[in-house]
């Protein structure tokens, strides 16, 4: 299992029955592939559909139904379609359970930034802002180190924020982390890493949960 | 009945240089291909577009951005345009980028006669530089003004002569909002109607707020072709 696989099958346990669910764009689509059929979840996305189905067969393409990454989609059936003033209202007001996301930086007070690394980067924030205050839980997913090893969960975020103090869990290919009052909580370890490792590899100071799961995932 | 113009061109005709236009689409989605298209060969210049996207390098308002003639640009997300990175590199275009909730509810303001608004949105970033903030309920929120146009470009799947508009599915998007946002409405409808063929349960977009029409053949490219596997 690739670490991109690893974060998504552990994301979508945060996923309960009867949720709606916005998954934003890159790993955080992926966790779609994982979610168990036990469970009965509405996706939205945010350009206005809530029910996105699965990719379409070849035949059944629709040029004018596509997620909030552009790619063509399908409704399921119940699905309900609107447009972006709504989509965002939705959103704002609460009424989404649950938006996992993915991220450049997070601090250990909950601080995100996905969107923008000055000078290099100009694509916008699409509605990664929006989203991050609106729905009831924040869930980022991301590598735990950057390409040059370095530590993406941080004391304060370096890169422009996304959102402050918006984040309530961390999943990585690592480890899972709880943004609490006391700062960051480390709940879980993946297969191979020990509390310690985890630690070293962090640059934020954690404790750690008297519950803790050894190699959970 | 509202003036069914025989063509894009004679629909864009008085839109002059330095003109504010709202454009409807996601991606290349719902975008009015034919009113871009008549933009283009007119070459009209210095607009400022508000619209979700920019289009792509080849489609789209990415035709007028390659054609320099946009001035300034307003969306929430620009990352599928080189030209555009390349443009605003090279200070050549303005651009204001803001979260795509607040840029929804700032055009809908604007078409609703609403000034001004707050929004948790972009609190604590870039996006909440020099404006007003104010606490509710222990909560801050910045304030973010309404959004109007001197013209507005939408595209609808069907549309009758009394100028209501029926969207499909996720080409709806941004077009409602940008329908009512601007001084004179240019719809373009795939499929045009008598009046009373639609039913009035079923309108999006009432047709108080269109001021023109074009029926418009659309080909609909695709940004992210992506299919079943296996």
């Amino acid at each position: 299992m690739n670490t991109r696989e690893k974060i998504a099958r552990r994301a979508e346990k945060e996923i309960e029955s009867g949720f709606y669910v916005n998954l934003g764009i890159g790993i955080p689509t992926m966790v779609a592939n994982y979610i168990s059929d036990n469970k009965q979840v509405v996706l939205q996305s945010e350009n206005g559909l809530l029910g996105i189905g699965p990719f379409p067969e070849e035949s059944e393409v629709d040029p004018d139904l596509i997620n909030a990454g552009k790619e063509t989609v399908t409704a399921i059936s119940g699905a309900s379609y609107f447009d972006s003033a709504e989509s965002f209202g939705m959103i704002r007001g609460g009424h989404i359970d649950i938006a996992i996301l993915g991220g450049m930086e997070v601090s250990e007070n909950g601080d995100l930034a996905n969107w923008m690394i000055p000078g290099k980067m100009i694509k916008g924030m699409g509605g990664a802002m929006d989203l991050v205050h609106g729905a009831k839980k924040i869930i980022v997913i991301m590598d735990h180190v950057n390409k040059a090893g370095e530590s993406k969960i941080l004391k304060e975020c370096k890169l422009p924020l996304t959102g402050k103090g918006v984040v309530q869990r961390i999943i990585t290919d690592r480890a899972v982390m709880d943004v609490t009052e006391n700062g960051l909580v480390l709940v879980e370890t993946a297969e191979g890493f020990t509390a310690e490792d985890i630690q070293n590899c962090t640059e934020a100071k954690l404790s750690v949960s008297d519950s803790l799961k050894l190699y959970a995932y | 009945m509202k003036p069914l113009l025989d063509s894009a061109r004679e629909a864009v005709k008085d839109i002059q240089d330095g003109a504010t236009l709202l454009v409807g689409g996601f991606g290349l989605v719902g975008i009015p291909e034919n009113l871009i298209l008549a933009l283009e060969e007119k070459g009209v210049k210095d607009l400022t577009v508000i619209s979700n996207n920019c289009g792509v390098d080849d489609w789209g308002l990415g035709l007028l951005l390659k054609n320099k003639q946009i001035k300034k640009m307003i969306g929430s997300y620009v990352g599928e345009n080189k030209e555009f990175e390349r443009q605003v590199l090279a200070g050549e275009l303005e651009v204001e980028l803001i979260p795509q909730g607040t840029l929804a509810e700032r055009i809908r303001a604007g078409g609703a006669g609403i000034p001004a608004f707050f929004t948790p949105a972009g609190v604590g970033t870039p996006v909440a530089e020099g404006k007003e903030t104010r606490m509710f309920g222990g909560k801050e929120y910045l304030m973010e003004l309404g959004l109007t146009a001197d013209f507005s470009l939408v595209r609808a799947a069907k549309g009758d002569k009394a100028g209501n508009l029926i969207f499909n599915k996720t080409a709806r998007n941004f077009n409602p909002m940008i329908a009512a946002a601007g001084k004179v409405t240019i719809a373009e409808v795939e499929e045009l109607v008598e009046i009373g063929e639609l039913d009035p349960d079923a309108i999006h977009t009432p047709g108080v707020y269109v001021q023109r029409m074009i029926v418009g053949k659309q080909e609909k490219r695709i940004e992210r072709l992506t299919v079943k596997q296996g």
